[in-house]
């Protein structure tokens, strides 16, 4: 069997003398959907932030397409093939939707796979033009990313991540806030890039788009990992039951 | 239009302003269209970082006065001709900044502002210290009596500062639309998700405040060829630090066009008031301009021409 794309192991995060991350275990097989499930506060951002560079992990490793990756800086991570978005949607609101997506494009531009790496020189607007159709922002490519609407947004920080052509997505909440229409509609769209080739990871309080998602499921609980599986079976956990509903 | 092109109409464009100064037989002419050429210089240098990337430097006149004291350390050292000077002196801002870069990485906002005010103190303290370039007591420099192709010193001076500003204006319209500027311009909107969008921020910010640096080294290697003396208190004048900013703030920060539009009208104003009025009004008027702009066009003036255009065009469509 292959290699999983991404092997998190041992990882370890303190802040002061809290321990956000203890010992946490994370991977993630070539082309699996996982959702990382755990209550506020217990430590999947943190995870994720270690996972892409935004922190740098205390302990442990993190190994990304066969490559130890943890003392990179985030953009280089990215270049790398991994991509994520963000709980709370970050535009960069001065430019348009179309230009918001050239940044990645310009910048992060990865390979697929088996694909040579594509040079910068290759993003250009037909490329954004194509990804803002993808995720049905077509009509508003030209207003400006400030004024969209929470949904908007959203789309807005798919797009960007899927214009990096990431080979890992991590998708975090990106789907907080939203009716059940709109949720249906990302679900859709981060499917279809699944299917493209793109593991993901999704880190959602929505319970059922997580079990309609996802294939594994990882539990996180005041730093700990303390269930990883199946999505029956880790539901079925007591440890699980109790982490989310008290005893 | 290719930049290299660009840069031909701005290089033209100075030798028609150039040759527009001929027909006014004024030598104090040549000295306030100076002052508004570097004004020109400095305030798109610090647009670069400012506007583009979003880091304020307070810093503007210690950039200046490095760049002017390195050509009054090279005077008595080497003595060079002053063409020779600028680009060195332009190195050795653009080391500066740099450094500046390296030093204030971790600071944002109003503590990345700060910090560029206490360098430019720090160098300041420096070079009142430093006796060999005249300390605090400040150094005498003697224009060369003629220099060729030119009437006079002061037209040569008016020359070389024209040039300096089409180059700065033509580096800093290249920038913006470069990818280089469209990186920068995702630091200056967050840098956070610039860094996530595969932007390399830390490298970007570097470039930024070393091109800032290098174009205010150009403005103020000059400086003391220009002023004929030089102390501490007139290369570090707070006037530079203000208006760096104001210019850019006034005319419009987003393009190249608004430092421009800013420098060539406060400058001028400002020139105007010191004979007509006196020099202490210079600073009163700068301060009037940017309350007024901050509250009623805070885009500047090319942001109040965005919006009018914007205006008529959907009362078109």
């Amino acid at each position: 069997m292959a290699e999983p794309i991404l092997s998190a192991t041992g990882i370890v995060k303190t802040f002061g003398g809290f321990t956000a991350l203890d010992q946490v275990d994370f991977s993630v097989e070539r082309g699996e959907r996982v959702g990382l499930l755990g209550p506020n506060g217990s430590g999947k951002s943190t995870l994720v932030n270690c996972i892409t560079g935004t922190l740098r992990n205390d302990a442990g490793q993190v190994i990304f397409a066969d490559e130890r990756i943890d003392r990179l800086s985030t953009h280089q991570r990215i270049r790398r093939g991994m991509a994520r978005t963000f709980q709370i949607p970050r535009p960069f609101h001065s430019m348009t939707v179309r230009e918001n997506i050239e940044i990645a494009l310009l910048y992060a531009a990865g390979p697929a796979d088996s694909e040579p790496r594509r040079t910068t020189h290759d993003a250009n607007a037909d490329d954004a033009m194509r990804i803002v159709e993808e995720v049905g922002l077509h009509k508003k490519a030209d207003e400006r990313s400030g004024s969209l609407t929470q949904v908007d947004l959203r789309k807005l920080e798919l797009a960007r991540a899927m214009a990096a052509h990431p080979r890992l997505l991590i998708a975090d909440e990106a789907m907080a806030g939203l009716s059940t229409g709109e949720v249906d509609e990302i679900l859709a769209l981060l499917l279809r890039l699944n299917q493209a080739g793109v593991s993901i990871v999704m880190i959602e309080h929505i319970m059922y788009a997580v079990m309609k998602f996802a294939q594994r499921i990882a539990v996180l609980v005041a730093g700990r990992k303390i269930a990883d599986g199946d999505p029956q079976s880790v539901i079925a956990n007591p440890d699980v039951q109790k982490a989310y509903l008290g005893e | 239009m290719a930049p290299l092109r660009f840069f031909g109409v701005a290089l033209g464009t100075a030798v028609a302003v150039f040759a527009a100064g001929a027909f006014v037989h004024n030598e104090y002419l040549y000295l306030a269209a100076y002052t508004v050429a570097q004004y020109i210089v400095l305030a798109t240098a610090w647009n670069i970082l400012g506007g583009y990337t979003g880091y304020v430097n307070f810093g503007a006149a210690g950039f200046f006065a490095t760049g002017a004291y390195t050509s009054v350390f090279l005077h008595k050292t080497v003595a060079l001709p002053l063409f020779l000077m600028i680009p060195i002196a332009g190195l050795i801002c653009a080391v500066l900044g740099l450094a500046m870069g390296y030093l204030t990485l971790r600071l944002r906002g109003v503590f990345f502002a700060i910090a560029t005010l206490a360098m430019a103190i720090v160098l300041h303290t420096l070079v009142v210290n430093w006796s060999f370039v005249g300390g605090a007591r400040g150094a005498y420099i003697i224009r060369p009596r003629e220099v060729m192709l030119f009437a006079g010193y002061s037209q040569y001076l008016f020359a070389t500062m024209l040039a300096l500003a089409a180059i700065a204006v033509s580096v800093a319209r290249w920038v913006e639309h470069s990818r280089l500027g469209r990186g920068l311009a995702a630091i200056r909107d967050d840098e956070t998700a610039a860094e996530c969008s595969g932007v390399p921020t830390l490298r970007l910010k570097l470039v930024a405040t070393s091109l800032s640096g290098l174009l205010m080294g150009f403005a103020g290697a000059p400086f003391p060829y220009y002023v004929g003396y030089v102390d501490p208190a007139g290369a570090f004048n707070l006037a530079y630090g203000v208006n760096s900013i104001a210019m850019p703030l006034i005319g419009g920060m987003s393009s190249w066009v608004g430092p421009l539009i800013g420098a060539v009208l406060l400058g001028t104003l400002q020139q105007v008031l010191t004979v007509t009025i006196s020099s202490a009004v210079n600073l009163l008027l700068v301060g009037v301009l940017l309350v007024t702009f901050v509250t009623v066009a805070p885009n500047g003036i090319v942001g109040l021409f965005d919006k009018l255009r914007r205006k008529r065009g959907g009362r078109d469509g």
